[in-house]
C-alpha cells in the first residue's frame, strides 16, 4: 500500500499560539483514519490544511506523490464533510450532489447517472428533487456525505460529521459510515473529539494534544498500550496511583503501591527505587471474594457504590489517600453472590500485563 | 390573637392579589395602547394632511376643506419643468443604485472575507455617511470636482449619490453575509468550484434578497435626496431640488399633489420590500 | 483558470471599493480640512495654515450662538424622539403578544423613513404656518378668533419636525437591542424576586442601552447636520450651522470658514460615534 497523504513538519501558528505544532505522518491508501482530541487540540486545524481552507505556516503536505501545500481546495482532489454539512439552501439535492461533478466538466447524463448512484448508495434516491431544509438531520448527513463522495476523491475529509446528530441516530450513523468505507474504498479522514466513534470505526487513531501527535495506532494498540497518561487518560476510563519500582528482571517490574507489591510489564528499563506512575482500566479489576486470595493483588474499603445499568461502579479508597475505580457486571442473584456495601473491606487482582507503568508525575 | 390576625391579613392578601395584578396589567396595557394609537397618529396624520390637500380646490392650505379638485394633478402634467426633473430624478437614481451596488458589494465581500492593513478606518470610512450630514459629504465632494476642474451636472450628482449611498450597501449585505455560514463557500470550494463561480451560484443567490432590499432603499434615499445634491447639481435640477426651490416661493397645493404621488410610489416600493424581505424568511 | 488569474480578479475586484473610498471620501475630507486653515480673501481665497477659522467658531457670536442653537435642538430632537421611541419599541418587543400586529406596527413606523424627507418637514410647514392647517382649524372649532404665528418659524416647531422626521431612526435600534434581550433573564429577575419597575430598571434599560445609544447617535448627528428643516419651518432665527454652512459656499463666498465649520460638523459626528461605542461596548456582554 502507498502513501496517499503525506504530512511533513507541518505547523500552523496564529499569533503566538501554535495551532498545530511540528506533525509529521502519513496515510495509507484505503484507511480510516481519525484525529482525535479534545477542542483547541489542533485536530480541525490540520484537517483543514489537508483540505486547503487554512494555509500552513510552514511544512508541506504531498496527495498522492505531488506537493498540494499551496494548492487551493478547488483544485486538490480531496472532499469535505462539513460539520454542519453545508449544503446550499438554495438548491435542491440533485442539484447539490451535482454541483462538483459540473465542475469536472461531465455531460449530462453522466452527471445524472452518477447523482442516482450516490443517492441510491446513501438511499435517499426519493429525496433528489427536494430541499434541504425539507431533511431531517440525518438525511442531510447523508447527502452532505453523497455530495463529497460522488467526485470520486482520493481522500474523504469528515469534520466532526456526527456531532449534529442526537445520541441514536449517532450510533446507528458510525456504523453506516464504516459500512460506507468499506464498501467505497476511498481513504477517509476524520475528526471527532468523541472516543468511542474513534475507536469503532478507525483503522487507526491519531490521538492530538496541544497541536502534536500524542499516539498513533490501532484502536486496540492506543487503548491496551497507550503511550502517556494522557492518551490512557482521553481514551477509556484510567485509574492512576503513585508507586515506585521495588525489583526489576527483565522486562518484568515489582512495585510497591498502595502498601501493597504488584508485578507490572514495563516497555522501557527502569531502575530499582525509581518512582513512577502506574494506570490500570477500572474493569480490568477483579473483585475477590471473602477468603479468597489471588496473586498481584491489593486492598481497599469500599466508599460508593453507584448502580448504572449495566453494572455496578465502585469507588475503592486505598492506602496513600488514593480511589480506585472499579467497574463490575452486576452480581448474579441465582449465584447467591453477595453485592458490595459501602465500608466493606475487600481485595483487588490484577493481571501484570493489564498494569500501564509511566514516568512518575507525568499526568 | 396575633396567628388569627396575622393568617386574617394573608388571607386578604392572596385572595386581593389575583385581581389587583389583573387590573394594573388591563391598566398598563391600555395606557400602552393609547400611547401607541397616539404616536401612529402624529405619525400618520400630517401624511394624510399632505393627500388630502392635494385634492382641494383652493390655493390656500386651510381648514376647512372647499372642495374636490383633480386640478393640481393636471396642473402636474403640464409642468414641463417638473416633469423633466422627475426624468432627472430617474436616471440619478438609477445610476447611483447600480454604481453603489457595484462597488458596495464587493466591499462587504472585501470586509467580510479578507484581512488587509487598515481594514477598521475602511469599514469606519465606508458607514460613516449614515451618520455624516449630507452637507458634509456633498461640500467636500465638490471641493473635489472643483478641484479637478470637473463640471457640475447630473453625473457628478450620481457620484456623489453612490458615494454616501455605499454605506446602506455595506452595512445591509454585510449584516447577511455574516449570517451566512462559511462553510457554504468553503464547501463549493472543495466541490472544485473557482472563487468567481462560487461568488455567482452560492454566495450571490444567498445574499441576494439583501442586495435587492439596499438596491430599493438606496433607489428611494438617492430620490429623495437633497443635500450632497445641493451641492453638486449644475444646471439640471432634480425633483427634490425642485420641489425646494418652489417652496421658497411659498407653499402649493401642487407640491401636495406632486407629494402625494411620491407616497404612492413610496408605497410600491416598500411593499417590492417586504415581499423580499419575506422571500429570505424561507 | 490559473492561480494568477485568479488573483488578479480578486485585485480587481476588491480594488475597486479601495480606490473609490480613497478617491470620493479620504480626498475630499483632506481637500476640506486643508482648506479651513485658509484665508478667505476677496473674490476667493489664498492659501495658508492658520486657526482663524476654528477660532472664529468660538468667538464671533455670529457663528458661536448658532452653533449653540444647533447644539440645543439636536439635544431637545435626540430627547423627545427617544421619549417617544423607547416606549413604543417596548411595547414592540416585549408586550405585544400577537406577532402579526408586532409586524405591522414596526412597519408603520418604519415606512416614512421611505417617504420623502423633504415632503414630511414640508408638511409640517403647511400644518403649523401662519395661514396654516392647525391655525384655521382652531379657529374653525372657535379656539382662536384670529391666526397665531407662535406656530411656525421657531425652534419649537424644528424641534416637533424633526422629531416627526427622525422618530424611526431611534425606534430601530432600540427595538432590536429590546428584542436581542434573552427572556429568561427577565423571568430570572422576576423569580429572584423583583418587581416589574426594579426589573426593567435594572435589566432591561441597561440591556438597551446599546441601542439606545444607536438611536440617539443617528437622530443627533442627522439633525446636527440638516438644514432642510430650518429653512422651512425655522424662521429667520432659526439657522442651525448647516445653513451658515450652505451660505459661506453661496453668496458669502467664505469657503475656508464653510470648510471650518463642516470639519467641525464631521469631527462632532466622529465623537459621538465614539462616544456610543463606548456605551455599546460598556452594556454588551463580553465576546468570547
Amino acid at each position: 500500500m502507498a502513501s496517499i497523504i503525506e504530512l511533513e513538519r507541518l505547523c500552523k501558528s496564529y499569533g503566538t499560539l501554535m495551532a498545530v505544532d511540528d506533525v509529521s505522518f502519513s496515510i495509507e491508501d484505503g484507511e480510516f483514519v481519525t484525529l482525535l482530541g479534545p477542542s483547541g487540540c489542533g485536530k480541525s486545524t490540520l484537517l483543514r490544511m489537508i483540505g486547503g481552507f487554512e494555509e500552513p505556516s510552514s511544512g508541506s503536505i504531498r496527495l498522492d506523490g505531488q506537493d498540494v501545500t499551496w494548492t487551493p481546495p478547488y483544485r486538490r482532489d480531496v472532499n469535505m464533510v462539513f460539520q454542519d454539512y453545508a449544503l446550499f439552501p438554495h438548491m435542491t439535492v440533485g442539484d447539490n450532489i451535482a454541483y462538483g461533478l459540473k465542475q469536472m466538466k461531465l455531460d449530462a447524463a453522466q452527471i445524472a447517472k452518477s447523482v442516482g448512484d450516490a443517492l441510491n448508495l446513501v438511499g435517499l434516491a426519493d429525496k433528489v428533487n427536494q430541499r434541504p431544509h425539507q431533511l431531517s438531520g440525518g438525511q442531510r448527513q447523508r447527502i452532505a456525505l453523497a455530495r463529497a463522495i460522488v467526485r470520486r476523491p482520493k481522500v474523504l475529509l469528515l469534520d466532526e460529521p456526527l456531532s449534529a446528530l442526537d445520541a441514536k441516530l449517532r450510533d446507528q450513523m458510525k456504523l453506516e459510515l464504516k459500512h460506507l468505507h468499506e464498501k467505497v474504498g476511498i481513504t477517509f479522514v476524520m475528526v471527532t473529539h468523541d472516543q468511542t466513534e474513534a475507536l469503532v470505526m478507525s483503522d487507526r487513531v491519531v490521538v492530538m494534544q496541544a497541536g502534536r501527535v500524542a499516539q498513533a495506532g490501532s484502536p486496540d494498540r492506543l487503548y491496551d498500550h497507550p503511550a502517556t497518561p494522557y492518551v490512557a487518560d482521553f481514551i477509556g476510563t484510567t485509574n492512576f496511583l503513585a508507586a515506585q519500582i521495588v525489583a526489576m528482571s527483565g522486562d518484568q517490574a515489582r512495585v510497591a503501591v498502595a502498601g501493597d507489591e504488584l508485578d507490572a510489564v514495563v516497555d522501557q528499563p527502569r531502575a530499582v527505587g525509581e518512582a513512577i506512575t502506574i494506570g490500570f482500566r477500572p474493569e480490568k479489576i477483579r473483585i475477590l471474594a471473602d477468603g479468597e486470595d489471588a496473586p498481584n493483588s491489593f486492598a481497599g474499603e469500599i466508599a460508593e457504590v453507584v448502580y448504572y445499568g449495566l453494572g455496578l461502579r465502585l469507588s475503592v479508597a486505598v492506602p496513600g489517600n488514593a480511589t480506585v475505580y472499579v467497574d463490575s457486571l452486576l452480581p448474579d442473584r441465582l449465584a447467591n453472590t453477595s453485592v458490595p456495601r459501602v465500608g466493606q473491606r475487600v481485595r483487588m487482582a490484577l493481571s501484570a500485563g493489564n498494569i500501564f507503568v509511566f514516568d512518575a508525575g507525568t499526568l | 390573637m396575633g396567628t388569627p390576625l396575622a393568617s386574617s391579613i394573608v388571607g386578604t392578601g392572596s385572595r386581593a392579589s389575583p385581581p389587583r395584578a389583573a387590573l394594573n396589567r388591563y391598566a398598563a396595557d391600555t395606557a400602552f395602547a393609547t400611547f401607541v394609537a397616539l404616536l401612529m397618529a402624529f405619525l400618520y396624520i400630517p401624511i394624510w394632511v399632505l393627500i388630502i390637500f392635494s385634492f382641494n380646490d383652493s390655493r390656500s392650505l386651510t381648514w376647512p376643506l372647499s372642495g374636490f379638485t383633480l386640478d393640481w394633478y393636471v396642473k402636474l402634467w403640464n409642468n414641463q419643468q417638473l416633469l423633466d426633473a422627475i426624468g432627472n430624478s430617474f436616471y440619478v437614481a438609477s445610476c447611483a443604485t447600480v454604481l453603489t451596488l457595484l462597488v458596495g458589494v464587493p466591499a462587504a465581500l472585501a470586509l467580510h472575507r479578507i484581512n488587509f492593513p487598515g481594514k477598521k478606518l475602511f469599514r469606519r470610512l465606508v458607514v460613516l455617511p449614515i451618520t455624516l450630514p449630507g452637507v458634509v459629504t456633498g461640500i467636500s465632494m465638490l471641493n473635489l470636482f472643483r478641484l479637478l476642474g470637473f463640471n457640475l451636472s447630473l453625473e457628478t450628482v450620481i457620484l456623489g449619490h453612490a458615494t454616501a449611498l455605499l454605506a446602506v450597501v455595506v452595512t445591509q449585505v454585510s449584516a447577511r453575509l455574516e449570517r451566512l455560514p462559511k462553510s457554504l463557500e468553503e464547501a463549493s470550494a472543495d466541490l472544485g468550484a473557482s472563487p468567481v463561480h462560487t461568488f455567482f451560484h452560492i454566495t450571490l443567490p444567498n445574499i441576494r434578497s439583501a442586495v435587492i432590499g439596499a438596491g430599493l432603499l438606496s433607489f428611494v434615499l438617492s430620490f429623495d435626496e437633497i443635500p450632497v445634491t445641493f451641492f453638486l447639481t449644475g444646471r439640471d435640477n432634480t425633483l427634490p431640488m425642485y420641489i425646494y426651490s418652489t417652496m421658497r416661493r411659498g407653499v402649493t397645493p401642487e407640491i401636495n399633489a406632486v407629494g402625494t404621488l411620491i407616497v404612492l410610489f413610496s408605497l410600491v416600493l416598500i411593499i417590492l420590500a417586504v415581499i423580499a424581505n419575506r422571500e429570505k424568511r424561507l | 483558470m490559473s492561480p494568477i488569474r485568479d488573483r488578479a480578479i480578486g485585485v480587481a475586484v476588491f480594488g475597486v471599493p479601495l480606490l473609490w473610498i480613497t478617491v470620493f471620501m479620504l480626498l475630499p475630507y483632506a481637500i476640506i480640512f486643508t482648506y479651513s486653515f485658509w484665508t478667505k480673501q476677496y473674490p476667493t481665497f489664498v492659501p495658508g495654515f492658520q486657526f482663524g477659522n476654528y477660532l472664529a467658531l468660538f468667538v464671533d457670536p455670529q457663528y458661536f450662538r448658532v452653533l449653540m442653537r444647533t447644539l440645543k435642538v439636536s439635544l431637545l430632537v435626540s430627547l423627545f424622539a427617544f421619549l417617544l421611541a423607547y416606549p413604543f419599541a417596548y411595547y414592540l418587543a416585549l408586550r405585544c403578544k400577537s406577532s402579526a400586529l408586532r409586524t405591522w406596527l414596526y412597519l408603520a413606523v418604519i415606512a416614512p423613513l421611505w417617504v420623502s424627507y423633504l415632503l414630511r418637514a414640508y408638511v409640517w410647514k403647511t400644518i403649523l404656518g401662519t395661514e396654516g392647517i392647525l391655525n384655521s382649524f382652531l379657529m374653525n372649532v372657535g379656539v382662536l378668533s384670529e391666526p397665531s404665528d407662535i406656530f411656525l418659524y421657531n425652534q419649537f416647531a424644528m424641534v416637533v419636525t424633526l422629531t416627526y422626521i427622525f422618530i424611526p431612526f431611534m425606534v430601530m435600534p432600540i427595538y432590536t437591542a429590546l428584542e436581542k434581550i434573552p427572556r429568561n433573564l427577565i423571568e430570572a429577575s422576576s423569580d429572584l424576586g423583583m418587581r416589574p419597575i426594579p426589573t426593567f430598571l435594572r435589566i432591561i434599560l441597561p440591556l438597551s442601552m446599546p441601542g439606545v445609544a444607536a438611536g440617539f447617535t443617528m437622530t443627533f448627528c442627522l439633525t446636527f447636520g440638516d438644514f432642510v428643516a430650518p429653512f422651512l419651518v425655522g424662521g429667520p432665527d432659526g439657522n442651525l450651522v448647516a445653513n451658515v454652512i450652505v451660505t459661506q459656499f453661496g453668496t458669502a463666498l467664505n469657503w475656508p470658514m464653510g470648510s471650518a465649520l463642516a470639519i467641525f460638523v464631521l469631527v462632532i459626528v466622529l465623537a459621538v460615534l465614539s462616544l456610543s461605542d463606548r456605551v455599546e461596548r460598556r452594556y454588551s456582554p463580553k465576546e468570547t
